[in-house]
């Protein structure tokens, strides 16, 4: 019966969602207020049938339905509930909702916070997410059904993937989606934006919120989905250039150039028809991810079931979203005049080269992933291409984009020297290059992470020295505070931002000085890594919920003194018939002592040890690039709320 | 993406004035320029999509090394409580026209979804000789007396040993044998009723 529900609320969805694509967009071109003004309500209606679809999925995940496929296929009553919620988004047709789900929200956010904006933008923007929303509802209720019945129902269900049951993982899709599918937000608002054939400082404030939130959401799912693959898969990795990870890299760089581009439009109306095109490839690079995942495509650890049926579809998806809007642009964008005038060693100077750099990036990523699948249908060739092409292609493009990233805040807008950047930059550079030698120094000639450490040094430092620069700390340290005080917030959160992505590397100089070893040891037997001493005490079993394991006690000892006892564990899930390495991590935040437990032969049990320095830095640095995004937009609010008047004070909700 | 080093300075160039009309033409010229990208990819992963269909496009990228070869010597126990015959290579090569040896579980979903097919070809006289991997000849009666019996043998591959001689991918996986006991083909996942049809009834009458 709750199935039956939340198939018809999908149903009700659609039908809101074909009115909202059409009615104020409808209205947009004829300039009726009423037709306009339709949107809200209808973007809010299909929220709420959303919420009730998605509401009826977690209930017959919850009760364990077992009449219910999705269930069968996916869950198991034996499951701890946390994971019996989290198995509703964790197949295919699931998270097909909630990324539906989360695209009603994005337009309730839109219909509800937006009434500041222009009504025929608004009518535009909530038209073109209707539009985007039919197209995904008809997917799913043509293809990907997630109530279907079977009968007879069996006794239980086949339970959920093992190395799926985790909490990092339970929350990795839906902050993954919320990035997604924020862009296409900002997709709606260029394709409004082409369609009103004018973009202006407005458009750019109201843009680079949502691009913010995307993106900060985008960079907390990636971090977490890394911090997953490196604790729970136990190969002491932490991104492998797989397919499926890269196609959720490639939005983020784009979302990354749009909303640096954004603010050159915001404050001086250039680069308009280049950010309308981030704008648009922000979102066609999150379809284009959707599409890799779930039609099978592609040969991925990651991706779901094989199905070239539901393939077809998604591509007659994309066909109609991303061809028709990069049609839209191709007829439009050349009547938009290019405005502004600017040297080229300037602020925006700068955000231009961010730019560049960064579309070069995702232009290497996107061939690296998508050539060994055109080279195998053109000329029939199984080529992989793996790590060591995206290592040695990203290098000189993550050079100077570094190099940049410290000096470009602080580059005045319209006509900058260099100078006087250099001048506020020696000590950063003085820095960066202690680090290097530091590194030389104690790890010997190790290029990779030497260079690591000197741009991890350079862009903490740079971020530093443009807030002390900012707040005048040294010229006039009497009013400092108060001047750190009057700062707008959206500074602070660059420098976060900034500064986390020099943690973050970090944290991956430090994993290339990272050390293993495999040893066979009997209980009571000691081996040596990193300067600490590993001795396994012993090795048993132990039962959880729905799984049993071995476990191994070690001890790990440094000069004699205990340092921790870790407990790796080998989990077997009798239901799925699989086997999990539950790796035990000690982190010191300096390092990672990380030890898995493998076969066991002849009384002896195979441990991995892994001496991992740094590694924590890399999601903490993430966290901190996301804390600056949420900064930033605590900032922006202000400003969105009332485009028309800069600083308008005493605004309130504004759309973030 | 080409176009991003081209477009980005122009931007930034001083205005070319509606009246410059070859300027004009090459931003319309460039403007099309995703458009065209976008077009050549999508024809491309139709392209995919299709060679899916029909076999000739396998992402898994694991053409099988024993297509064109006998299948490895094994013999299995039977499942006794089916009431089949027991299954060892040796059949292969005894039984008139081509057969299919089909990889399956009780645990596996797809299978599922692909027994209706077997079960037509089992009608239709079509020799469908089943391997049932790692799983407890319980579950396995209980499947086929649920959903129907489509197999003329049944080996029981509890250890998986027979799979992993055979190179299988994971289960359901369906190969072709000739009326010589050659591997012709391998499929690896549910045989679908496009499978059914674009793929094993045209090689059933080719190697008849």
């Amino acid at each position: 019966m709750i199935a039956e529900l939340g198939h018809f609320a999908l149903a009700l969805a659609m039908a809101l969602a074909l009115a909202q694509s059409v009615l104020p967009l409808w209205g947009a071109a004829r300039g009726d207020a009423r037709l306009m003004a339709s949107g809200a309500p209808l973007a809010l209606g299909m929220l709420l049938a959303c919420l009730a679809a998605f509401g009826a999925l977690l209930y017959v995940f919850a009760v364990n339905d077992t009449s219910v496929a999705g269930v069968v296929q996916n869950s198991h009553s034996a499951k701890p509930m946390l994971y019996k919620l989290a198995g509703s988004w964790g197949n295919h047709e699931g998270s097909m909702v909630l990324w539906v789900l989360i695209l009603a929200l994005c337009g309730g956010a839109v219909a509800a916070f937006g009434r500041r904006l222009p009504s025929a933008l608004q009518a535009r923007v909530l038209g073109v997410l209707g539009l985007v929303a039919v197209g995904f509802l008809a997917f799913i209720l043509a293809t990907s059904n997630p109530f279907n019945r079977v009968w007879p129902p069996p006794a239980d269900g086949n339970g959920l993937n093992p190395v799926l049951q985790d909490p990092g993982l339970a929350f990795h899709p839906p902050l993954l989606y919320l990035g997604y599918v924020g862009f296409a937000v900002t997709f709606a608002f260029a394709v409004a934006a082409l369609l009103e054939g004018r973009v202006d400082a407005a458009w750019g404030r109201w843009v680079r919120p949502w691009a913010l939130a995307a993106w900060a959401f985008l960079t907390l799912g990636i971090a977490l989905g890394s911090w997953w693959a490196y604790y729970e898969l136990g190969w002491g990795g932490y991104w492998f250039w797989d397919p499926v990870e890269n196609a959720s890299l490639l939005p983020w760089l784009a979302g990354t150039a749009l909303l640096h581009s954004a603010i050159v439009v915001e404050k001086r109306e250039a680069l308009k028809v280049w950010t309308v095109l981030l704008a648009l490839l922000a979102f066609a690079l999150s379809l284009l991810g959707t599409f890799l995942v779930r039609s099978g495509v592609l040969n991925s650890v990651h991706a779901f079931a094989n199905d070239p049926e539901r393939g077809v579809f998604i591509l007659v998806l994309l066909a109609i979203y991303i061809g028709g809007a990069f049609a839209l642009f191709a007829w439009r964008a050349p009547s938009m005049a290019p405005t502004g005038v600017f040297a080229p060693l300037s602020r925006e100077g700068g955000l231009v080269l961010n730019n560049l750099l960064l579309c070069s990036m995702a232009a290497v990523v996107l061939t690296g992933t998508l050539w060994p699948m055109f080279a195998d249908l053109l000329f029939q060739q199984k080529i992989s291409v793996g790590p060591p092409f995206f290592n040695t292609a990203i290098l000189p493009l993550a050079v100077p984009l570094v190099l940049a990233m410290a000096a470009g805040p602080l580059l005045p807008w319209k006509r900058a020297k260099l100078w006087p950047v250099l001048q506020r930059l020696w000590w950063a550079a003085l820095l960066a290059g202690a680090a290097l030698a530091l590194c030389f120094f104690l790890a010997g000639a190790r290029i990779g992470p030497a260079l690591g450490f000197g741009a991890a040094a350079w862009l903490i430092a740079g971020a530093a020295a443009d807030i002390i620069d900012r707040i005048a700390l040294f010229r006039r340290p009497s009013a400092a505070l108060s001047r750190a005080r009057g700062l707008p917030r959206a500074a602070w959160g660059a420098a976060m931002a900034h500064a986390g992505l020099g943690v973050s590397i970090a944290g991956m100089a430090g994993m290339g000085l990272a050390t293993d070893k495999l040893v066979a040891l009997a209980p009571g037997g000691s081996t040596t890594l990193a300067g600490y001493e590993w001795r396994l005490d012993q090795v048993g079993d132990v039962v959880g919920p729905n799984w049993t394991a071995r476990r191994a006690t070690v001890t790990v000892r440094r000069d004699g003194a205990t340092v921790t006892i870790m407990h790796p564990e080998r989990r077997f899930f009798a239901l799925a018939r699989m086997t999990t390495t539950e790796a035990a991590i000690h982190t010191t935040w300096l390092s990672d002592l990380y030890l898995v437990l493998g076969e066991e032969e002849g009384g002896r049990a195979v441990l991995r040890i892994h001496h991992n320095p740094m590694a924590p830095w890399i999601w903490l640095g993430a966290a901190f690039m996301a804390l600056g995004g949420g900064i930033s937009l605590s900032d922006r609010r202000v400003r969105v709320s009332a485009p028309g008047a800069k600083r308008a004070t005493g605004a309130a909700g504004a759309p973030a | 993406m080409s176009d991003i080093p081209d477009t980005t300075p122009k931007a930034g160039t001083p205005e070319p004035g509606p009246a410059s009309a070859p300027g004009l033409g090459r931003r319309r010229a460039l403007m099309l320029a995703p458009l065209g990208l976008a077009v050549a990819g999508g024809a491309g992963f139709y392209a995919m999509l299709r060679g899916m269909g029909t076999g000739t496009y396998d992402p898994r990228g694991v053409p099988s090394a024993l297509v064109g070869r006998a299948a490895p010597p094994f013999a299995l126990p039977p499942l006794e409580a089916a009431g089949l015959p027991a299954f060892a290579n040796t059949d292969l090569t005894a039984l008139p026209g081509p057969v299919l040896v089909n990889f399956w579980a009780s645990w596996c979903v797809p299978c599922i979804i692909e027994h209706p097919q077997l079960m037509q070809l089992s009608r239709e006289g079509v020799k469908v000789l089943g391997i049932n991997y790692k799983d407890k000849p319980a579950d396995a009666a209980t499947f086929l007396t649920r959903h129907g019996n489509p197999f003329a043998r049944l080996g029981r591959d509890e250890p998986g040993r027979v799979a992993i001689d055979w190179g299988v991918y994971g289960v359901p996986e369906t190969y072709l044998l000739d009326r010589g006991g050659i591997i012709r083909w391998r499929w690896a996942g549910p045989v679908t009723p496009e499978v059914l049809e674009q793929d094993i009834r045209p090689l059933l009458k080719r190697h008849a």
